[in-house]
C-alpha cells in the first residue's frame, strides 16, 4: 500500500518528538525511551518512579484526541499486519527492546544525540533486521 | 507540578509521534520498503527530533540539576556487547512484523484501536519473557 511522502509534516512532528525529549531530561532528568517507561510501568521501582511514568503516559494518549479536537479526524492509522503478526512482533519488540535497553526513541533519538556509540551501534542494528524483514515479509513471502 | 509537567512533556511528545506519521504502522513499513512502496518520510522525523534533541540536550545541561530535582540521569554504559546487538537486532525484526514501536504505540492507544491495544499486551509479554530468560537486570534504558 503506498502512502503519502509527507517531509515537511514528518519534520515538524520530529521537531515536536525532539522538544518532549529535552523537556523530560530538563524537567525531570530523564531519558525519553519508551522502553524503559513502559517497563518501569510494568515493574515499578516505587511510587514516585511509577507516578510520573504514569502522567507521561497518559499525556502521549492525549494526544490523538487532541489532534481530533482541533483538526476534526484522528491521526492515519492504517494496520497492514495481521492479529497473529501484531502478537509475534510485539513480543519479540518488547524481548529484543528490554535486552537491547532501548527502541526508537531511546536509542534512536535520545542516544544518538548523545552521541553514544551503543545507541549507534543499536539503531544501526535494528534498522537494518527491520529493513532486512519487511523486504523477506513482503517479497519474498509476499504476505 | 511534576505530575503536570510529565503529562505536558507526554502530550508535546504524542502530538509529535501522530503528526509525523510515525503512529501509521503502513507509514513505518514503508520507510523500510526501499524495493517496494518506498515512502522516506521517516527520515525527515528522525532529522527533526535529532535537530532538537542534540542542541536542547546541551542547553539543559547547563544546569547542575533537573528543574524538579534530582540529577540528569544520563545512561553510563559504553560496552558494545551481545545483549545489545542480539536485542537490538531483535527489536529490529519485530518492528519490521508488527510494524509499530513502543514510543508510537503508546500515543497510538490514545485513537482507540484494538490493533495498539493488542500490540502493547505482547510487548509487556516480551518484557516478562526477558525477565524469565535473562535474569541479569539490563542496563536501563540506551
Amino acid at each position: 500500500m503506498e502512502t503519502a511522502f509527507t517531509p515537511i509534516a514528518s519534520f515538524g512532528g520530529g521537531l515536536a518528538i525532539g522538544l518532549g525529549s529535552v523537556l523530560l531530561m530538563l524537567g525531570l532528568g530523564r531519558i525519553m525511551g519508551a522502553t524503559g517507561i513502559l517497563s518501569g510501568l510494568a515493574f515499578p521501582e516505587n511510587r514516585e518512579e511509577f507516578a510520573w511514568r504514569t502522567a507521561l503516559v497518559l499525556g502521549m494518549m492525549l494526544a490523538p484526541g487532541l489532534i481530533y479536537a482541533a483538526t476534526g479526524a484522528m491521526p492515519e492509522l492504517t494496520v497492514p499486519a495481521s492479529p497473529t503478526m501484531i502478537v509475534i512482533g510485539g513480543v519479540i519488540v518488547g524481548l529484543g527492546a528490554s535486552l537491547g535497553s532501548g527502541c526508537t526513541s531511546g536509542h534512536g533519538v535520545c542516544g544518538l544525540s548523545r552521541l553514544s556509540v551503543r545507541s549507534f551501534v543499536a539503531v544501526l542494528t535494528f534498522m537494518v533486521t527491520a529493513a532486512i524483514t519487511v523486504f523477506l515479509i513482503r517479497h519474498v513471502f509476499g504476505v | 507540578m511534576k505530575l503536570v509537567f510529565a503529562l505536558f512533556t507526554g502530550l508535546i511528545f504524542g502530538v509529535g509521534i501522530a503528526v509525523s506519521g510515525m503512529m501509521d504502522p503502513a507509514k513505518v513499513l514503508n520507510f523500510f520498503d526501499i524495493a517496494g512502496t518506498w515512502d522516506p518520510s521517516l527520515a525527515f522525523v528522525m532529522g527533526g527530533a535529532l535537530l532538537v534533541t542534540f542542541f536542547g540536550y546541551r542547553l539543559a545541561w547547563r544546569q547542575t540539576t533537573a528543574l524538579f530535582g534530582g540529577r540528569f540521569q544520563i545512561p553510563s554504559a559504553t560496552a558494545v556487547d551481545k545483549r545489545l546487538v542480539g536485542g537490538s537486532a531483535l527489536f529490529g525484526i519485530g518492528w519490521g512484523i508488527a510494524g509499530f514501536c513502543p514510543g508510537a504505540a503508546i500515543p497510538a492507544l490514545g485513537t482507540g484501536r484494538w490493533e495498539v491495544a493488542l500490540f502493547l499486551v505482547a510487548v509487556l509479554a516480551g518484557f516478562v519473557l526477558r525477565r524469565l530468560l535473562f535474569a541479569r537486570p539490563v542496563q536501563s534504558a540506551a
